[in-house]
């Protein structure tokens, strides 16, 4: 990271201090084996943010994503996501810090004995909600993912792109302050990586933050975020609308 | 908990079971081949120890007095044996008694030429025991007694009975033992299975945010089902298999009738029943809590 990244990064943090939602502050990992996944990693990201963040594989990407999850925990340092602090949260809250995450990854993990419906509906039923409001809730997040007419269907049964679709709808449906995709282009063609894109970029209007950990090169060149480029466990790069940086 | 929340989560119990069919039904046949072994068992045992104990209640000890004994005296050896951990019951019987029953058991018409009782000196005592092995040191003692005669007791029966009591108890320890062997062996296999099949999806539910009780509860119930179902499909069979068996022996080896005095099948299931039920219970609890436990911590 150059000097002029992080003045302009700090000076971001001063200004939206009150917004920031994501903070990792001098973040390590370390695992039994091999060299740290993550190496002093300091990230700030406010509310209502799109940021994709890239990288090759080992880059330290998934590991970052593992710890926002609250997955895992860092070697040292501090995490805050929505004010839990993640180094300190005890095991009987993570499924409250949770509920406030929407989550999609690339190989979908929707329950395959379950249908389209269920699948989308069981998010719901975690947080308990009434029988009444999921029948209400489920048909309207599937018209959004363009999925109304396919909520019998089991997820076999569904192309790759739907089977994202429906993660996305099981992620949004109760309705999450921060939405994490992590590779969620990684199996679907072209033309549904965009649709998928373009749903995210809606939420996002709609004012969820979203994290999309990508190798999508054209995507994320054309779509003008800020991206963060990850090397070998540490930030490299974090620019405002910036692009996927080549490997040297 | 919302009512809605309690039974989705009761009807998520019965629909693994029809979802993941294959391990419920190796868990049920897991737990149904261990209770079924463990009845088959308890009710071979509990007839054993019934036979053997009708058997022990039959033997006693004869106390024959020295000619011209007092009645006083007599009565007075009467309360020493009551007074003794080893008889359960004393019973008095006198010349007359002792030459009827002879008579009886022997004579028939025969008796008739007798005008006196040839077995004038013959009262005496029949001491049940409470406990056969017990029986050496009541004789030590009854011999030590002043004006006791002789003393007629069944050596035999009681050293046989008192072995095949220790033996009934080896074979239970042994049996019990090995059946709780196969039991952990099979139950463990079968929740390794149960593992891998459920590892993704206790991942996701908890990656969206579900408390582990949310994640427990339906793995639990449905464990119990299988319990219930696992005990009471053998508990069936074992109850169809004994009658039969008790009919076809009590007809076949019908002068055997006297010596073995089966159990009913009501008495067996008084207690075999609510023990492999809640053994099932207990295996299918234990099982699920364990299989999940283990993949909480995401």
């Amino acid at each position: 990271m150059t000097e002029k990244d992080r003045k302009r990064r700090r000076g971001r943090r001063t200004a939206d201090l009150g917004n920031e939602i994501i903070t990792l502050e001098n973040v390590s990992k370390a695992y039994a084996t091999g060299a740290p996944a993550l190496n002093g990693v300091s990230l700030h990201i406010n509310r209502g943010e799109f940021v994709f963040i890239v990288g090759d594989s080992g880059s330290g990407k998934s590991t970052l994503i593992k710890l926002l999850l609250r997955e895992l925990t860092p070697t040292s340092g501090y995490i805050n996501v929505m004010g839990y602090d993640l180094v300190k949260i005890k095991h009987r809250k993570i499924p409250k810090f949770r509920r406030n995450l929407g989550i999609v990854f690339q190989d979908f993990r929707l329950l395959k004995d379950r249908n389209v419906y269920e699948n989308v509906a069981f998010a719901q039923r975690i947080i308990q909600v009434s029988n009444k409001e999921i029948k209400r809730n489920v048909p309207s997040i599937l018209a959004t993912v363009g999925l109304a007419g396919k909520y019998k269907a089991k997820p076999r049964q569904l192309s790759g792109g739907e089977q994202q679709r429906v993660a996305l709808a099981r992620a949004l449906i109760n309705r999450p302050t921060i939405l994490l995709a992590d590779e969620p282009t990684g199996n679907l063609d072209p033309k549904n990586s965009w649709e998928i894109m373009k749903l995210l970029e809606q939420i996002n209007e709609n004012g969820t933050t979203v994290l999309v950990v990508t190798h999508n090169r054209e995507i994320v060149n054309s779509m003008q975020k800020r991206v963060v480029t990850m090397k070998k466990g540490i930030i490299v790069s974090d620019e405002e609308k910036g692009g996927y940086i080549d490997e040297d | 908990m919302r009512i809605s929340t309690f039974f989705y989560t009761i009807g998520q119990g019965f629909r693994n079971i029809i979802r993941n069919k294959w391990f419920s039904l190796a868990s049920i046949a897991t737990i149904g081949a261990c209770l079924f072994l463990f009845g088959l068992f308890y009710a071979i045992l509990s007839n054993f120890e019934h036979i053997v104990k009708k058997a022990e209640e039959g033997i006693y000890v004869s106390v024959f007095f020295q000619e011209g004994t007092s009645d006083t005296r007599i009565a007075e050896i009467g309360d020493m044996l009551w007074r003794r951990v080893e008889v359960s019951e004393v019973e008095f019987v006198s010349a007359e008694e002792a030459w009827e029953g002879f008579k009886d058991d022997y004579l028939g018409e025969y008796s008739d030429g007798f005008t006196e009782n040839p077995l004038a000196n013959s009262a005496h005592y029949k001491a049940y025991l409470s406990d056969v092995s017990l029986q050496p040191a009541l004789v030590t003692y009854l011999e030590s007694i002043e004006d006791v005669r002789r003393v007629n007791k069944s050596e035999i029966t009681a050293t046989t009975l008192s072995g095949i009591n220790a033996l009934i108890a080896y074979i239970s320890i042994g049996i019990i033992a090995i059946l709780f062997a196969v039991s952990i062996f099979l139950i463990s296999n079968t929740v390794t299975i149960g593992i891998s099949v459920r590892k993704e999806e206790i991942n996701i539910m908890k990656y969206i945010g579900a408390t582990d009780f949310f994640v427990r509860s339906p793995f639990v119930i449905e464990g119990i089902l299988i319990g219930v179902i696992g005990s009471l499909i053998p508990m069936g069979i074992i109850y169809v298999i004994y009658n039969n068996v008790i009919s076809y022996v009590t007809e076949r080896f019908s002068m055997l009738t006297k010596l073995l005095d089966f159990l009913p099948v009501e008495t067996i299931f008084h207690i075999l029943l609510p023990v492999s039920v809640a053994m099932g219970v207990g295996i299918g609890f234990l099982g699920s809590i364990v299989t999940v436990r283990k993949h909480l911590r995401v």
